[in-house]
């Protein structure tokens, strides 16, 4: 199957040699296409870190991350913008909406800074607002929309462009579980229709649970790893409350 | 301890601060520099008369002071205002950590202080400096030879700027304490996180209200240049204005909901790069500071309106004196004055009417003063009147004329001169020859307020009788011509006769202009110096001998052409820094929700290329914005100032404009670059 990201013996220190802090500490691991992944871990275990070199807001301090086979710690400048707009798509916690914009705007924007054509940009939307059904709210302003909404319309803005990598930082944080139930099954679908790769960071054992993989994290090391394979949703989840327990109740709030 | 906080939290927030800190700075300069004027001309060499209206324009130049402090003051308050709200988090934080309110404004009050102190120190300093370029300008301004060069500095001046801004920094302190002792905590916490609510405006209503607000605002330019002549009042210049102001708000209103509409129908244009961000970032911003954008726009206007209007007095009155004025001196005195005139008129005297019997040139030998031996090209004439006035020379147009400028004055005698004597004066003064057949008349004016009605007369043939002979106008329109110097159009009408259509009986006044005989600049001043003296011979409380010489002409309208000048850069230029200075802080004051923006534009992978042109965009539109109106307006605006100040003349506009453009470019457009770059620097990413 084809290799969507690999992450080679990455790094990432911060501080300097008298107080240094391994956020990642040589982590490996590799996602292929169609898949999706979760990964979890407590506040400070490295996660966020690990999303923000992957997504390449951050730089890995020693390691490799390839995406699509190309070396994204070597990209620089405009070419570092034009992989992240043209590549990877990002949901957000906050949502990250512009507030100014109408749904249907905020869906347009990242497809006319890549320029597209307005007949694209439209065909575009439509069919990505059937697929996460916000099709009433296309015309509305966040203001106007509900959590979930939001959330719908932020990933309708992620999956829009096609890119090879979608990447989600606790996209449920901030919804009530009837909206987070509703996105993650979206999620699913898109995934499993649309072969759409989703990479995703949680804390939350319910949210990881809807994924086909989950990587574990403590102290910014993979402490353990576990797939779906042809498990149930109820099992998978009782599987990864078992590894957080195993984890030592460090992730005692993701019940 | 709250001494520091103070300290650091200046020092912490310099960047946000800087464009207030310039906005102080060139505020306390300017103010300074032009209270400072009249220190800069004490060693200047001029004459007593230039002195004089030197004088005068400090005295107003204080009195605008006032304004202007005024106007800097609610400036002030507004741009701290701005930056306190910024800082709502900040003083939550405070709060929360048990800090009374009564010492956050004492970190208030020490910040106020600082800043207060920092701005007036740099600020008088560049003033001082500026001052002297300042005296260049002024002693060229006033003619006058800059001989040495000293530097000057005006402690008045000096102590009046600290005055003056110590008590508007006063009203900051009075007004953070205030703000800061309404506020609740929960609202400084959750300041930042209220999301904008976006209020769509009912396009239909919006277009509705455009037209009509560009119906009224295009009645108002009409009131004020083609129907102009209607304007007979002050309460009807009122009108326009009044409909101007409206109009322009309502414009503004009306225009965010109506460009948000246009541009996203314009899908080609607004789905591309980040247009419709920018689109929905200016439309959102001009709908919540309509109020603001209407006071900025109409500021410009008034800027650009004083700055070109002043500007153009002072180069057309200048230019004016070298045709109006081409002799060195002029005589005239009223023969025949009688006691019931004497009584009526407060500048004669009953001592006067034994004099009025004389003819010219014996008055002025009595004065002990030797015509011939200081003149040269020497021509005496006399005018006549009749009991004619303006009302008897309109014929059948003076109904229609009443009734259209009723304010105008009807029942001025009208004065006769014979055309050999014209011609005489033509000649001196390198005017037109005239020729007439016997029945005929010229009539000569150059007040353009006149002339246009003057002409409607003559169009209707209308005769005036003298001596029992009808004489018919020769032209059907006003020739252009004067006799008396001086420094405007000022030459109501003069009729132009045959030389025996006038009895002797009926004289008036009589004229002597000459030239003086001395041709080097020195020697003209001598002479002059000698005739001015005249002024205090015994005789000059017997005669209504009146003289009007060159010299004093240009010094009086060098001086007032100064004075206009310089009043008009005052307020022009604090006008401009006024609505420039709002506007950038407008721009900044939003940069925290614009920097959460346009992080969520990095996010989507927006590159700094594109940002940055859509921050240019934005900025730039947003200042554009309320110029483009203001020069809008400012085109009838000027074409109203012409009507007005026609007799000052106005063949310099076009130069007084390219020197409103420079100083529009240079102090609108600086502050557009700085707001540009602080922003940039604001959103960049850490």
């Amino acid at each position: 199957m084809e290799n969507i990201l690999k992450l080679e013996k990455i790094e990432k220190y911060y501080g300097n040699k008298s107080s240094l802090t391994k956020a990642i500490n040589n982590i490996s691991f590799e996602v292929d296409k169609g898949e999706f992944v979760a990964i979890m871990g407590a506040s400070g275990s490295g996660k966020t870190t690990l999303l923000n070199v992957i997504s390449t807001i951050d730089k890995v301090t020693s390691g490799h991350i390839y995406v699509g086979g190309e070396d994204i710690t070597k990209l620089k400048g405009n070419a570092l913008n034009k992989f992240r707009r043209e590549e990877l798509g990002f949901i957000f916690q906050d949502f990250n909406l512009l507030d100014t914009l109408t749904a249907y705007e905020n869906i347009a924007l990242s497809l006319s800074i890549q320029n597209f054509s307005v007949k694209e940009i439209d065909e575009k939307i439509r069919r990505v607002s059937n697929q996460l059904n916000i099709k009433d709210v296309l015309n509305k302003y966040p203001y106007q929309m509900s959590g979930g909404q939001k959330q719908r319309v932020a990933s309708a803005r992620a999956i829009v462009t096609d890119p090879r990598l979608v990447l989600a930082d606790e996209p449920t944080g901030a919804l009530d579980s009837k909206s987070a139930k509703m996105l993650l099954e979206r999620f699913n679908q898109l995934n499993e229709e649309l072969q759409t790769t989703i990479l995703m960071v949680t804390h939350d054992a319910f949210t990881a649970s809807y994924a086909t993989r989950v990587i574990f994290i403590k102290d910014g090391k993979i402490f353990n790893e576990i797939h779906r394979g042809m498990d149930s949703r109820r099992e998978f989840f009782d599987k990864i409350i078992d590894v957080v327990t195993l984890l030592g109740g460090d992730l005692n709030d993701a019940l | 301890m709250l001494f520091k906080l103070s300290i650091k939290n200046i020092k912490k927030s310099f960047k946000d601060y800087a464009i207030y800190f310039f906005t102080l700075i060139l505020g306390v300069a300017i103010f300074y520099v032009f209270n400072a004027l009249d220190s800069q001309t004490v060693m200047m060499n001029v004459t007593s008369s230039t002195r004089d209206i030197i004088e005068l324009m400090t005295t107003i130049l204080s009195a605008v002071s006032v304004f202007v402090a005024f106007i800097l003051g609610f400036l002030i308050i507004y741009a701290s205002r701005f930056l306190i709200k910024r800082r709502n988090k900040e003083f939550g934080i405070y709060l929360t950590l048990g800090m009374s309110k009564r010492k956050i404004s004492m970190i208030l009050f020490f910040e106020t202080l600082f800043i207060g102190l920092i701005s007036l120190t740099v600020g008088l300093g560049i003033g001082a400096l500026l001052s002297q370029f300042m005296s260049i300008l002024v002693a060229n301004m006033f003619e006058a030879n800059l001989t040495k060069f000293t530097f000057v500095f005006s402690t008045s001046a000096c102590i009046k700027t600290i005055i003056y801004f110590g008590i508007m920094y006063l009203l900051v302190m009075i007004f953070n304490t205030i703000n800061i002792s309404r506020c609740k905590l929960i609202d400084l916490l959750h300041a930042n996180k209220k999301s904008e609510k976006i209020k769509l405006k009912n396009p239909i209503v919006c277009t509705i209200v455009f037209i009509i607000s560009s119906i009224v605002l295009g009645y108002a330019y009409y009131l004020v240049t083609g129907g102009v002549s209607d304007l007979k009042n002050f309460n009807e210049i009122l009108k326009p204005i009044l409909l101007g102001v409206i109009s322009t708000f309502f414009i503004f209103w009306s225009l965010s909901g109506l460009i948000i509409k246009i541009i996203t129908s314009m899908k080609k244009t607004y789905y591309k790069e980040l247009n419709s961000f920018t689109v929905r970032q200016i439309s959102s911003k001009i709908n919540t500071t309509v109020f603001s954008m209407t006071v900025i726009c109409l500021m410009l206007f008034v800027t650009i309106c004083i700055l070109s209007s002043a500007l153009s007095i002072k180069n057309s009155m200048t230019s004016n004196l070298k045709t109006l004025a081409p002799i060195d001196i002029e005589f005239t005195k009223k023969f025949n004055l009688t006691e019931e005139y004497v009584n009526s008129h407060w500048n004669y005297n009953k001592n006067m009417i034994e004099d009025s019997k004389l003819p010219l040139r014996e008055s002025i030998s009595n004065f002990d003063f030797d015509l011939e031996k200081y003149f040269t090209d020497i021509v005496e004439f006399n005018t006549y009147t009749y009991g004619i006035k303006i009302e008897d020379t309109l014929g059948t147009y003076l109904e229609e004329s009443k009734k259209k400028y009723p304010f105008l004055r009807y029942d001025m005698e009208e004065r006769f001169i014979k055309l050999s004597d014209y011609n005489k004066v033509a000649r001196l003064l390198g005017l037109k020859q005239l020729s007439l057949n016997n029945d005929e008349y010229i009539l000569v004016s150059d007040y353009s307020g006149w002339v246009p009605i003057r002409n409607e007369g003559l169009k209707r043939n209308t005769p005036v009788v003298l001596e029992n002979n009808k004489y018919y106008p020769k032209y059907h329109e006003c020739q252009d011509g004067f006799i008396e110097i001086s420094s405007n159009h000022v030459n109501m009408g003069l009729f132009v006769v045959p030389d025996d259509a006038l009895n002797e009986s009926h004289k008036s006044d009589g004229w002597l202009l000459a030239n003086y005989k001395e041709n080097t600049k020195e020697g003209k001043q001598k002479t002059e110096d000698i005739v001015r003296k005249l002024d205090g011979h015994s005789y000059a409380q017997l005669t209504s001998l009146e003289m009007t010489t060159k010299l004093l002409l240009y010094e009086s309208s060098v001086g007032l052409g100064a004075m206009v000048t310089f009043i008009g850069l005052y307020l022009g230029i604090i006008f401009l820094i006024s609505s420039a200075a709002i506007l950038a802080l407008k721009e900044l004051s939003e940069s925290t929700d614009n920097k959460e923006r346009f992080k969520i534009l990095r996010k989507i992978g927006a590159d700094e290329k594109m940002i940055h042109k859509a921050l240019f965009r934005q900025i730039a539109i947003f200042f554009m914005f309320p110029l483009l109106i203001a020069m809008i307006h400012s085109i009838f605006g000027i074409m109203f100032c012409n009507y007005i100040l026609e007799t000052f003349g106005n063949e310099k506009l076009l130069q007084s404009i390219i020197m409103t453009a420079f100083f529009l470019i240079v102090i609108y457009g600086g502050y557009f670059l700085i707001t540009y770059f602080c922003s940039k620097n604001i959103i960049k990413e850490k």
